[in-house]
């Protein structure tokens, strides 16, 4: 007997951006999974031509509200190896350090708003805080540590204004900093509870064999700096990025989709990062990984909850860290010379990376950027595939769910992979 | 003894009729307000309607009032005035956005967790426009001078 069923989500909810989900499954077999992004395309690739080098940090800070420090670094990184010049220690700390702000808004937000519904069976935040008040209250209290850091050096908590080329336009005391002490390290208990508690939500069975890409950094848990290196071989320099990587337009969404060129789909973000660089955590976050019932390697997309649980303690850890050694340091000046720069830092999401070409002027002639979600696209896609084929079983109404809940495994920020969801499930 | 009373300008200067709420509230911070309500504790405050910042900044208020654009389908300049506490803000009037963690959700969660001040009353202004660029429509400006006039008005019964 000839069956057909059709699994469609219109517009995904709890994910950033508008996207859509069309799954057709003929027969009891799997025969099509798409990930449908509508969001409209955003040009920003085209409109930076003719700016100004230095506006960079600024125009692409735009491309995200909820990560837009992510762009301020990276594009900070390709200019100025455009202009031949690197931040001194201090000023590489205190991006660090900015950057934990962000990670930490950013992971908390995605943990208890959009994700942690989908594991205790609530529509939505508000529904769970009617029964977990202690559990929502606990993720607002870390987020505005989050944004309180960000404000603190960013000068603003959405669209930081301080970053520039070179460093920031107001460089902070080190007695600006030391108000955050406290605060961080009740909230670094907070966060300690947090991945707790991750640890014991219900994960479905789900391994799967990815190529994981991440940052590698001799030091740190790499954010800002670093090599590319993935858990198949991959193993170079982020100027090299291209010569490896490529992106296609598939007719079903207005993200480009990123391959290796070697190999194809690869997998980016918090579980990538933690599989190639567990061993630069700190050991109180390694210690709570194991905690939370995590080993060194994990492979299920689900769990990818506890790690960025694991990666908010860490940026904690991180930041007191930094503001305890810190000392405040010279800025470089930045001057445009022909030449093109590369730039590639760890999103929330996953690696961002940014590619210019200037002229003597500090013109910009040409502009490149990849986005974490874009080069996932093809990761959640095969998940999808996978899991509906795992779980074809589950009727229709809690397959969707569950196929809604494997997409924000990879909390995507569609807006981002537009910068240039509907599940359809049809079952024949 | 009087509790403290907010007022919130949420918006985007950035984006036409988005700017109604903030500059409703810079407005009311030239009028110099504890000077007109004297005594009492009255706080101005402008925000981008992060939800988060928005929960926070209201914490410990006895009566708070804030000001935003919508766009709800009803005529430029219509002022639409919600009493919270009555009943709950449908997410799509004032959550256009698939991108931030809104007003909306911010009074919503606020009120699963026992969160919401005494007095919270949302007024919405109509926007004509929220296009890029900063130039308020004709409309929206003439609603806001009647938000300021109604906030003036209700403040003494939300105080003391």
């Amino acid at each position: 007997m000839k069956k057909t069923r059709t699994i469609k989500v219109d517009y995904l909810a709890r994910v950033e951006g508008e996207g859509a989900l069309y799954l057709r499954i003929k027969n009891d077999a799997v025969v099509d999974v798409k990930l449908k992004i509508f969001e409209p395309p955003r040009f920003f690739e085209a409109f930076l031509r003719g700016r100004d080098f230095r506006e960079v940090v600024d125009i692409t800070a735009r491309i995200c509200g909820i990560c837009p420090v992510a762009y301020q670094m990276s594009s900070a990184q390709a200019m100025e190896d455009a202009c031949g010049i690197q931040v001194g220690r201090s000023l590489r700390q205190l991006r660090r350090l900015l950057y934990c702000g962000e990670w930490i808004e950013s992971h908390v937000l995605h943990i208890y708003m959009l994700h942690a519904p989908d594991f205790l069976g609530y529509a939505d935040a508000i529904q769970m805080a009617k029964d977990h008040p202690a559990v929502v209250e606990q993720g607002l209290q870390l987020k505005k540590l989050g944004n309180d850091i960000v404000k603190l050096i960013g000068g603003r908590e959405i669209h930081p204004i301080n970053a520039r080329l070179g460093g920031f336009y107001k460089i902070p005391a080190k007695s600006e900093l030391a108000p955050l002490v406290e605060p961080i390290k009740k909230a670094r208990e907070a966060a300690l509870k947090s991945v707790r508690w991750l640890g014991k939500l219900p994960f479905p069975e789900f391994e799967q064999d990815y190529e994981f890409v991440a940052l590698r950094h001799p030091d740190e848990y790499a954010i800002t700096e670093g090599r590319l290196v993935s858990n198949k071989g991959l193993d170079i320099a982020i100027k090299d990025y291209e010569n490896h990587f490529a992106e296609e337009h598939v007719e079903h969404s207005n993200a480009l989709h990123s391959v290796l060129k070697e190999r194809g789909a690869y997998f980016v973000g918090p579980l990538a990062r933690y599989n190639l660089n567990f061993d630069r955590l700190s050991p109180l976050a390694q210690e709570a990984a194991r905690d939370a019932g995590l080993g060194p390697e994990c492979r299920n997309p689900f769990q990818s909850i506890i790690v960025r649980g694991v990666e908010t303690l860490y940026a904690f850890d991180e930041a007191l860290r930094i503001i305890d050694e810190y000392d405040a340091g010279d800025e470089p000046a930045v001057h445009p010379r022909e030449a093109v720069g590369y730039g590639c830092t760890e999103a929330p999401r996953g690696i961002l990376y940014h590619r210019y070409k200037i002229d003597r002027g500090g013109i910009i002639r040409d502009a490149r950027i990849v986005p974490p979600t874009s080069q996932n696209q093809k990761t959640i896609e095969n998940d999808l595939w996978r899991f509906a084929a795992k779980y074809k079983n589950l009727p229709d109404d809690e397959l969707t769910w569950k196929c809604e809940q494997a997409i924000r495994n990879y909390d995507p920020c569609i807006s981002c992979a537009t910068h240039f969801l509907k599940l359809d499930v049809v079952r024949e | 003894m009087s509790h403290p009373v907010i007022i919130i300008g949420i918006g985007n200067p950035h984006r036409g009729d988005d700017a109604a709420g903030l500059l409703v509230a810079r407005r009311l911070k030239n009028r110099k307000l504890a000077a007109e309500h004297a005594g009492k504790a009255i706080e101005v405050l402008e925000q981008s309607g992060e939800a988060t910042a928005l929960m926070q900044s209201w914490a410990g208020a006895h009566a708070v009032v804030l000001v935003d654009s919508i766009s709800s389908g009803a005529a430029a300049g219509t002022v639409h005035r919600f009493d919270v506490r009555a009943k709950p803000v449908a997410a799509k009037v004032f959550g256009c956005s698939t991108h931030n963690f809104g007003v909306s959700e911010a009074i919503e969660l606020a009120r699963s967790l026992n969160r919401l001040p005494q007095h919270l009353v949302l007024y919405g202004i109509e926007g004509k426009s929220f296009q890029p660029g900063e130039a308020l429509s004709a409309e929206v400006e003439k609603a806001m001078d009647a938000v300021i006039d109604r906030i003036l008005d209700e403040i003494p019964d939300t105080t003391g």
